[in-house]
């Protein structure tokens, strides 16, 4: 039983994960692409990991998985943080459709 | 006006034809995969290899961010949604081969990816790696 | 010193986790590697110790935080599905400024960690001495300060404030 459930969080984290390259590819700019893939694909992996700890039970290999999990979500929010502030400083631009960009006035500002 | 309009149409196209030849890989995908990566005997081998073709179809699609790009940037993004991914494909390695190192594996990686990322933001960002 | 002991244990617990049947060898080697991560971070490792004795922060932390966060971060999922498979793209982007009471280290990383992960926002760049977070909003509401908080920060800056401060 606790195998069928696996093999489900498994499903529907790859439908995840292809969704977020999707995402990757489709959307305009640096940041909307980091929100989408960074969100979609750490849920979706971490929900992969899940599954194989359903599946495996209580071993080694499962154990690993969850702190496998708990690291990746503490660690890639921290990683999209760090590439979107590199990329704004980089001066890369945020697309035609934006609205507003507090960040870039206050930076002048200090300048 | 007409401009407008027009873009919005061949936009339009672009989705429609995107969409369809996605939704054909997949359907592909599930109906007949290659048997190379089903390992046969072993517990879902069916199931996983067709999610180990998947996660093929999406490492092409972050390769294609990765190739055409326009800035550092995107690559780097791409690059770190990459490394992600190969967390759970090996994963789900684990499970489809039986054997618990592939785990050790996907450990690594994960924090060696995270790593590569943080260094790669700072050279974009344009500091040394002392601050 | 307390510091250090603390984080031996930590570490070493991890160690033993990671390898799941541990011999002596194992634990030998776990031990030496534990001693060199304490004697080259101890410094990095947390300043507030008295914080980590109060009980009642640790079931706030899993009874409250986590299923709020668990339920926003599905959300944000299926919200972005919806747009990246919508044809005409339904995105409106735009970095805003949002203002935060927390001071801390950790509830200010916790506060941006939760904002990267749920629907819609990701934060660019924190000023820790006004308390203001700099938010990519890919669908923007509010541009003013105030009702941006409003929506982004108020979820979690309440739980935060009870745990962390």
């Amino acid at each position: 039983m606790s195998d069928i459930i696996g093999l489900v969080f498994i499903s529907i984290g790859l439908f995840f994960d292809v969704i977020g390259c999707l995402g990757l590819v489709r959307l305009p700019d640096v940041y909307n692409r980091l929100q989408a893939s960074t969100k979609c694909v750490t849920l979706g992996t971490c929900s992969i990991l899940f599954g194989t700890f359903l599946v495996v039970g209580f071993t080694a290999a499962g154990f690993k998985a969850l702190m496998c999990m708990a690291f990746l979500i503490l660690t890639s929010p921290v990683a999209a943080h760090a590439i979107a502030r590199g990329a704004h400083r980089a001066g890369v631009k945020l697309c035609k459709d934006s609205v507003v960009d507090e960040y870039a006035k206050d930076k002048e500002g200090e300048a | 006006m007409d401009k407008i309009n027009e873009a919005r149409e061949i936009k339009k196209a672009r989705w429609f034809l995107g969409a369809l030849s996605l939704a054909a890989l997949l359907a592909l995908i599930i109906i007949r995969p290659l048997p190379f990566l089903c390992f046969p005997g072993l517990p879902y081998s069916g199931f996983l290899g067709r999610a180990i073709y998947i996660f093929i179809l999406a490492c092409v699609l972050s390769l294609y961010r990765i190739a055409r790009g326009p800035t550092g940037a995107d690559r780097i993004v791409a690059i770190d949604i990459l490394g992600i991914m190969i967390v759970g494909l090996c994963a789900v390695l684990t499970i489809s081969t039986q054997r618990s190192w592939y785990m050790d594996i996907a450990i690594a990686w994960a924090l060696q990816s995270f790593i590569s990322t943080l260094a790669l933001s700072k050279y974009l960002e344009g500091r040394s790696f002392d601050e | 010193m307390k510091r250090k002991t603390a984080l031996f244990i930590i570490a070493f617990v991890t160690w033993v986790f990671l390898n799941w049947v541990p011999d002596t060898q194992h634990l030998i080697i776990g031990a030496l590697a534990s001693l060199l991560v304490v004697f080259i971070t101890a410094d990095l490792f947390t300043e507030r110790q008295y914080t980590v004795k109060h009980h009642l922060r640790y079931w706030y932390f899993f009874t409250w935080y986590l299923p709020v966060f668990l339920w926003e971060c599905f959300k944000a999922n299926i919200d972005v599905a919806y747009r990246v498979l919508h044809p005409r793209l339904p995105i409106r982007p735009g970095i805003v400024k949002v203002k935060t009471k927390l001071k801390t280290d950790t509830a200010l990383t916790f506060l941006a960690n939760s904002i990267t992960l749920t629907p819609g926002t990701l934060t660019v760049d924190i000023n820790k001495d006004e308390g203001i977070l700099y938010v990519h909003w890919i669908d923007v509401k509010a541009k003013d300060i105030e009702s941006a908080t409003k929506i982004v920060v108020e979820r979690f800056e309440r739980i935060l404030t009870k745990i962390f401060e």
